[in-house]
């Protein structure tokens, strides 16, 4: 970097700002959750009760329940994403249809997440209320079905936007050479723009998936808040984040407040983890977002 | 240019900050009693000028505010049990300032309200009873015309009064109950979906056929939602009404009055009963690091107030009033108030 | 055959795409269904009623997310800008790109957890909630954000335009702060317009830190109301009146965001970024 030292001192603040962030929450986050990794240790993962009367906690149904949400949301979303991003990166590139439709899907985006969970609370809860009657569930409404559902309309402009870019940036030789072979577009797209454009697209889905594991507001007014381990879907459930939401003011005893904190560290991780492995591909791949 | 701006403004805001004084406290818990705290408040407000910002986080947040000294008082359904006092570095008094109920709501087309008794309602919610049309339940409702439908059970997802008062009902009346479950603000429940608040509980029982939930009396009149009527321990199947509430109450009163009055001993009181409390230390000085004098004797009138003259907005909101013993007692408590040593009411 | 296969595809892409557009257009009918009618000179006036009183506003929400995205801003947008400047001078040494990295993971990061960590952070030490512990919580939320978009727009001012101020003498450091940032400002500006719609939707992280309040307030040091705050709070209960104002936020939240969009989209065209 060039420039005198002064402001070299003053722009390296930046980088120790960047660098103490990350590090200073998982650092918070560890020691506060030190008394119930103390007591429970590696069994806090696998223990399926929650029970603030007689202090046992376990993180299970909680875990189970994100994961559950983050994928069905994720699958749900995957055809829509990469419609949307085919739509405008390759059947309207750049014409004033697709800038309109752009400009709708950057709403989609933009919508508060407690908007979200109001519109699943009295739209969707009815339908799955519906649907859980025919399939002789207990008609709850909120269920980890609702949950997906609401999430993966939540979750699509991550992955589409990040896939459109992708898909933009085939070049146009590669393509023009499949249609001279007398490709269809189909296959154009099927043979040279998925290969060419797949770990980008894999990059936008983990993303979209790192946004789902970590919802909050929409999730817990749609999911149940339920602390048993769900048998089914169409179940009532919980998610880390809800949970965390539900209980974090009140929990009373210390054992409860740290495990609370604790499950914010595990989510915490588990969104290092997923954000880290899309960047790695996004750089892989030679080309940022 | 444009950061000069914002500092400019960023001055003059902190300005109208310091222009802002003027006493205002911070509450914070029960949600049964916020519709009456928030006319009560409303009420102080534009009587005495006096600011009182009180969040309805449940009972748990109210104690758990408390005692992180966040909050100038707590409020809560449950009373404190001996070993939660010993964790407060001081005295803690429990002012009662009004009572309520929690009922048993549900959603069903019936055209009398359902009867139920002790050893249902703890079923039910141990997931032992699970379609209306049960046996035992239509035993107790001869002539009703209860439905083959599944019962979906909803209690409160965050921690609350109201399930300490329910769930305290619930240890008294079953002892599968008390030794599986307990009671608490929050609990480890055998089944049920659950909602935040007794708004949320009560959403839900509106959107789902069949489903069963606890709320607070007010919550259920202003919902318009069907509740029960439950036998009590004396045979009597009471409805709850701010009546047979208060009867509840009608039974001797510790001095302290850390009491529960579930599964009442009262003839003709309502089984699932309770007072909810404004708690605070009696030291003030101990309630946390912004605490003055001035802020303190504010704290004093408006516990007395709240107790005294803010009883007249109890019944018009269908809650029960104070009875002459509770508020005789209230007083004796309220006396206790003081800062550093220094009383705050005579 | 091939030409069915063909078709077939692009009526799916198409069908899909639009299919999104139903959700989107269900929410915006719901919000403007049941908020519009509720906005009036007194809804965005006035104080909340207690529950079975007309009328009445939301008045205390309103200033309350005002205050907190301003302090978030005051925040977020000078570290952030330091932040950016950082990841552009080392882009091309490892420590940038590992840090870049790190900026990406932080965009990614639960708005729950980030409501913890300023509880504990911030509240705790205080000993109460307050506007400027939720304020904190959304800078959080901010910061990685203008960083990032200001390490973009820097990275895209061509080279030879620092080159040419160097060589008239001008000082690196007054190269970068009067001739490169100026004209980046586009697109950092279209990073913390993006900020800012962001963050005043956010509830979560103000769950542990405003705390809400029924009343006005412009202290720092007190806690503070917002708009999705009350959205939460009041769409649940079982007041009508109450459930009205959560409405009323909704359209306003909504109305609000779409803006910060169009704003956005009409900066992009002006200074011609590409991203």
């Amino acid at each position: 970097m060039r420039g005198n030292r002064l402001y070299k001192t003053f722009i390296n603040i930046g980088g120790v700002l960047i660098l103490g962030l990350l590090l200073s929450f998982f650092i918070t986050l560890f020691i506060n959750s030190l008394p119930s990794i103390k007591k429970y240790g590696f069994d806090f993962i696998t223990s399926k009760i929650w029970d603030p009367v007689f202090e046992k906690f376990g993180a299970f149904p909680f875990i189970i329940g994100t994961l559950l949400t983050s994928f069905i949301s994720l699958i749900i979303s995957i055809p829509f994403s990469i419609s949307v991003s085919l739509f405008v990166a390759e059947y309207y590139e750049n014409t004033f249809f697709s800038r309109i439709f752009e400009t709708l899907v950057d709403l989609l985006a933009g919508i508060p997440s407690v908007i979200y969970g109001l519109w699943g609370f009295f739209y969707i809860v009815p339908i799955v209320s519906n649907i859980q009657v025919k399939l002789s569930f207990s008609p709850t409404g909120v269920s980890i079905f609702t949950a997906s559902l609401v999430l993966s309309i939540m979750i699509i402009p991550y992955a589409s936007s990040i896939a459109k870019e992708v898909i933009k940036l085939v070049p146009n030789d590669l393509k023009e050479a499949g249609y001279s072979f007398g490709a269809t577009r189909y296959e154009v797209i099927k043979n040279i723009i998925f290969p060419y454009a797949k770990s980008g697209i894999f990059a936008g889905i983990l993303l979209s998936f790192g946004r789902a594991i970590g919802e909050t507001m929409a999730v817990t007014m749609v999911i149940g808040n339920s602390i048993q381990l769900p048998k089914n879907i169409f179940q009532p459930g919980n998610t880390i984040a809800s949970i965390i939401a539900n209980e974090f003011t009140e929990a009373v005893g210390k054992l409860h407040l740290s495990s609370l904190i604790e499950l914010g560290l595990i989510l915490f991780l588990i969104t290092l983890i997923i954000n880290l492995f899309a960047n790695l591909i996004i750089k892989r791949h030679g080309f940022e977002i | 240019m444009i950061r000069k701006i914002l500092s400019i403004i960023g001055f003059f805001l902190i300005t109208i900050t310091k222009l802002n004084a003027g006493v205002e406290l911070t509450g914070a818990g029960a949600t049964f009693p916020y519709p009456l705290y928030s006319k009560m408040f409303d009420e102080y407000y534009k009587t005495y000028g006096i600011k009182v910002n009180y969040q309805s986080i449940g009972s748990g947040g109210g104690i758990r505010q408390l005692k992180e000294k966040t909050v100038d008082f707590g409020a809560s359904d449950a009373f404190l049990s001996d070993e939660q006092l010993k964790e407060f570095d001081g005295e803690i008094l429990h002012i009662p300032t009004c009572l309520g109920a929690v009922v048993i709501t549900y959603n069903l087309d019936l055209p009398k309200k359902i009867r139920f008794t002790s050893d249902l309602i703890a079923d039910i919610y141990l997931g032992k009873i699970t379609k209306w049309n049960d046996e035992r339940i239509r035993k107790v409702n001869p002539g009703l015309n209860l439905p083959d439908l599944p019962i979906t059970v909803v209690r409160r997802a965050d921690g609350s009064g109201t399930t300490f008062v329910f769930t305290d009902y619930l240890s008294k009346v079953s002892s599968e109950w008390k030794e599986k479950v307990g009671r608490g603000t929050s609990v480890n429940w055998p089944v049920g979906i659950g909602g935040k608040g007794n708004e949320g509980v009560s959403g839900l029982v509106k959107q789902t056929k069949g489903a069963i939930g606890y709320v607070e009396f007010t919550y259920a009149l202003q919902n318009k939602l069907p509740y029960g009527i439950i036998k009590n321990k004396s045979g009597n199947f009471i409805e709850p009404k701010v009546e047979s509430i208060s009867e509840a109450a009608n039974v001797k009163l510790p001095e302290d009055m850390r009491i529960s009055i579930t599964d009442t001993e009262s003839k003709n009181g309502y089984p699932i009963s309770a007072f909810t409390y404004i708690l605070v230390y009696s030291d003030l000085s101990k309630a946390n690091d912004k605490m003055d004098y001035e802020k303190a004797k504010t704290i004093a009138n408006l516990l007395w107030w709240m107790t005294h003259e803010g009883q007249k907005y109890t019944k018009s909101l269908d809650y029960a009033p104070l009875s002459k013993e509770a508020q005789k007692n209230a007083e004796k408590l309220l006396k206790k108030l003081n800062f550093n040593g220094k009383m705050l009411l005579k | 055959m091939k030409i069915l296969k063909d078709r077939l595809f692009k009526f799916m892409v198409i069908f899909f795409a639009l299919l999104i557009l139903l959700p989107l257009f269900s929410i915006i009918f719901m919000i403007f269904k049941n908020g519009f009618s509720v906005i009036n000179l007194e809804f965005l006036t006035t104080l909340p009623k207690p529950p079975g009183e007309t009328g009445g506003g939301v008045l205390n929400g309103i200033v309350g997310t005002l205050l907190l995205v301003f302090f978030a801003s005051l925040i977020a947008i000078p570290l952030g800008l330091i932040a950016g400047i950082f990841l552009y001078e080392y882009r091309e040494k490892k420590i940038g790109e590992v840090l870049t990295t790190f900026v990406d993971i932080s965009q990614g990061m639960p708005s729950i957890v980030v409501g913890i960590i300023s509880y504990l952070w911030i509240v705790k030490k205080m000993g109460h909630f307050s506007l400027i512990s939720g304020s904190f919580a959304l800078s959080l939320i901010f910061l990685p954000i203008v960083a990032k978009s200001t390490k973009e727009t820097l990275k895209m001012i061509p080279v030879y335009i620092i080159e040419a101020s160097l060589s008239l003498g001008v000082s690196y450091p007054r190269t970068i702060l009067k001739v490169v940032l100026p004209s980046s400002i586009g697109g950092i500006l279209s990073g913390i317009l993006l900020g800012i719609s962001r963050i005043s939707g956010e509830t979560a992280p103000l769950l542990f830190t405003a705390f809400g309040n029924p009343f006005l307030n412009f202290n720092i040091l007190k806690p503070v109301s917002s708009l999705p705050h009350l959205i939460f709070v009041y769409a649940i209960s079982p007041y009508d009146n109450w459930r009205k104002y959560a409405w009323g936020c909704s359209l306003i939240l909504v109305i609000f965001v779409s803006l910060m969009s169009f704003l956005n989209k009409l900066l992009l065209k002006k200074w011609k970024i590409k991203f």
